[in-house]
């Protein structure tokens, strides 16, 4: 805990410290069916990555195993050159927009909030600097007008950038964003596009699992391919090819149908 | 959604009661009025015969007492609710049943006042917390989901404990009548040393639930995010499960095991009308718990033979029912006049 409440806001964009996330054979199985397997990459500072794979291929658990949030079955992550639990504070986590209760009693700028609350620490209330840095956080995705709605009052394009802004006010160096464009209006992937390529112009890594195959190129400096196993890893331009996207996809009919998928959480948006 | 379905459930458990209650009024009863302790009638009271009025020395202390237990219990009972632990309260206090029985016989054996508040509340606390963990564990198993679990668990502690009363009221040492009154509530049997129990309890549990605020509102509201931060999910909802332990175990005597569940959750789902903001929530539902024990708590002693749990009950549900129609943020008149302004929201 003291590793969380004692914060040094360093911005280090460029680390000597090791690089921002290494993931070295991870393993992990549930009921003993493996869901990865032995999944190894290296990323870089200033980097902004997609996570590309079919549903089920482990992408969402690849995140949570790296938080700890689930057991690893084998392998290690390294967070900055530490184990995760050292380095909590240098990493924001935007989880899946379905996995909390909308109509909680809450208001955006209270979601904000809770970004600060391993900096505020314990028995300690959320004080004015800290709504105005919530508040500033949410200006930057252009939702600060509405820092006080109820948050089921919120589109789900404002949603997914409450839950983008409670992951920008910790300040962090690497970022894990689990499908922030799913169910998003065209405007709010403009505004979250172009803050994910601040973030890496500023020297932060970003992974994004994504599901929008068309936009890929357009979007991810490296593509990581996943289905159970590291498919390939790289250079969008080099990695982001037919081959590689069949094998990922196991086949021409599966890709077919995950973009006939993709494109459809595009237009429910 | 799931908090409207839960009070809505317990507020159709309250109907029956009083379905129930009317019943029992109609039917002729022997010596209704005079009730003894071996009245077939539920109500039956330590006290026999006593009336009440509010210069009463008696009916401050029950007022008080089932005043700030209401409080506790709506402040807790917002976290159990957001937590959707609400289920979990309902198993726990059923299973804390066979404590209070358990904990009569023993301690009646062994020579001891087997009525002394302090041991049934121990075996209460016992049998419960040893109920809601095997009701965790056969979670755990693969295949049973959590509804199956607490059915298993709610039913065979109140069954055990339903066994070991009946055996407890054979016993000839001892003198178990009025240990039923558990089941149901009698806040009237309420004494001056229950009613400090009472109030230690409630300012210990509004002080926890302040301290630990902001940790709680960020469990209840994204556990995924909150572990990823750093926070023990295993303490924090021991947290939780701590406090409505602490409720439901303090709550038995004036409310009943059976009913406990709806004083924690109908006031926070009333409450959830009112506001948007959880600060809000608490202190209203807390309120309305107060508001309700204290009425329940005053009818009942003033009617002498109603049950004091399924009196608050209704007292909750009633206010539930008026929260539900005439609530400013959800409420059903509000939602349907241009005075609500729906969500500027696509939906999936």
């Amino acid at each position: 805990m003291t590793k969380l409440t004692n914060s040094s806001l360093q911005n280090a964009s460029k680390d000597s410290d090791g690089l921002p996330l290494s993931v070295e054979h991870l393993t992990v199985s549930f009921h003993r069916k493996p869901v990865l397997w032995d999944v190894s990459f290296r990323a870089e500072p200033g980097k902004l990555i997609g996570v590309i794979g079919p549903n089920g291929a482990g992408k969402s658990t690849l995140f949570k195993a790296i938080m700890d949030l689930i057991p690893k079955t084998d392998g290690k992550v390294h967070v900055f050159g530490k184990p995760f639990a050292t380095n909590r504070r240098r990493v924001g986590y935007v989880p899946q927009r379905e996995s909390v209760d909308w109509d909680f009693p809450i208001s955006a700028l209270d979601v904000v909030s809770m970004g600060l609350y391993p900096e505020i620490g314990w028995f300690r209330r959320v004080k004015r600097e800290h709504r105005q840095r919530a508040m500033s956080s949410l200006e930057r995705l252009g939702i600060s007008d509405l820092a006080n709605r109820q948050i089921n009052e919120l589109s789900g394009g404002q949603q997914q950038r409450t839950f983008l802004a409670r992951a920008l006010v910790q300040n962090a160096d690497l970022y894990l964003l689990d499908e922030p464009f799913s169910a998003v209006d065209a405007a709010t992937e403009a505004v979250i596009v172009n803050v994910l390529r601040e973030l890496r112009d500023a020297g932060k890594t970003v992974l994004v699992i994504h599901h929008d195959l068309q936009t890929v190129t357009d979007y991810f400096d490296s593509v990581l391919l996943l289905n159970m196993r590291v498919v390939a890893f790289g250079e969008t331009a080099d990695v982001f090819q037919a081959e590689n996207l069949q094998k990922t996809y196991g086949g021409m009919l599966t890709l077919f149908d995950e973009a006939t998928e993709a494109m459809r959480h595009r237009r429910k948006a | 959604m799931e908090s409207v379905k839960s009070a809505v459930r317990i507020f159709f458990r309250g109907l029956g009661l009083c379905g129930l209650l009317l019943a029992t009024l109609v039917t002729p009863t022997p010596g209704l009025g005079q009730v003894t302790d071996d009245s077939p009638h539920f109500g039956a009271s330590f006290e026999d015969g006593q009336r009440f009025s509010l210069a009463d020395y008696n009916t401050q202390i029950v007022v008080f007492g089932a005043g700030l237990l209401g409080f506790a219990a709506g402040l807790v009972g917002c976290f159990a609710l957001l937590r959707r632990q609400a289920l979990v309260g309902d198993a726990l206090s059923h299973a804390t049943l066979p404590g209070i029985a358990g904990a009569f016989i023993l301690v009646s054996f062994f020579g001891g006042n087997g009525k002394g508040i302090g041991w049934l509340l121990l075996g209460a606390t016992i049998t419960g917390v040893f109920g809601t963990l095997v009701m965790i564990g056969i979670q755990r198993l693969p295949r049973l989901k959590p509804d199956t679990s607490l059915g298993i668990v709610l039913s065979v502690f109140f069954g055990a404990g339903i066994v070991l009363i009946t055996l407890a009221q054979q016993m000839e040492s001892g003198h178990a009548a009025g240990l039923e009154s558990f089941i149901y509530g009698k806040a009237a049997s309420m004494l001056r040393s229950d009613a400090q129990l009472i109030a230690i309890t409630a300012l210990g549990v509004s002080l926890l639930v302040g301290l630990f605020f902001k940790e709680l509102k960020l469990l209840c509201f994204d556990e995924g995010f909150a572990v990823a931060r750093g926070y023990s999910r295993f303490w924090l909802d021991g947290l939780v499960m701590g406090l409505v332990t602490i409720v439901t175990v303090i709550g038995l005597q004036a409310v009943g095991l059976i009913l406990i569940i709806a004083l924690l959750v109908t006031p926070a789902a009333a409450a959830r009308f009112w506001t948007n903001s959880l600060g809000w929530m608490c202190l209203i539902s807390a309120t309305f718990g107060a508001a309700a024990s204290v009425g329940g708590a005053l009818l009942s002693a003033w009617a002498t033979d109603l049950p004091s749990g399924a009196m608050i009950v209704l007292m909750c549900s009633g206010i539930f029912v008026l929260s539900l129609l005439f609530g400013p943020t959800k409420g059903i008149i509000f939602k349907s006049t241009s005075l609500y302004h729906p969500a500027v929201s696509e939906t999936q």
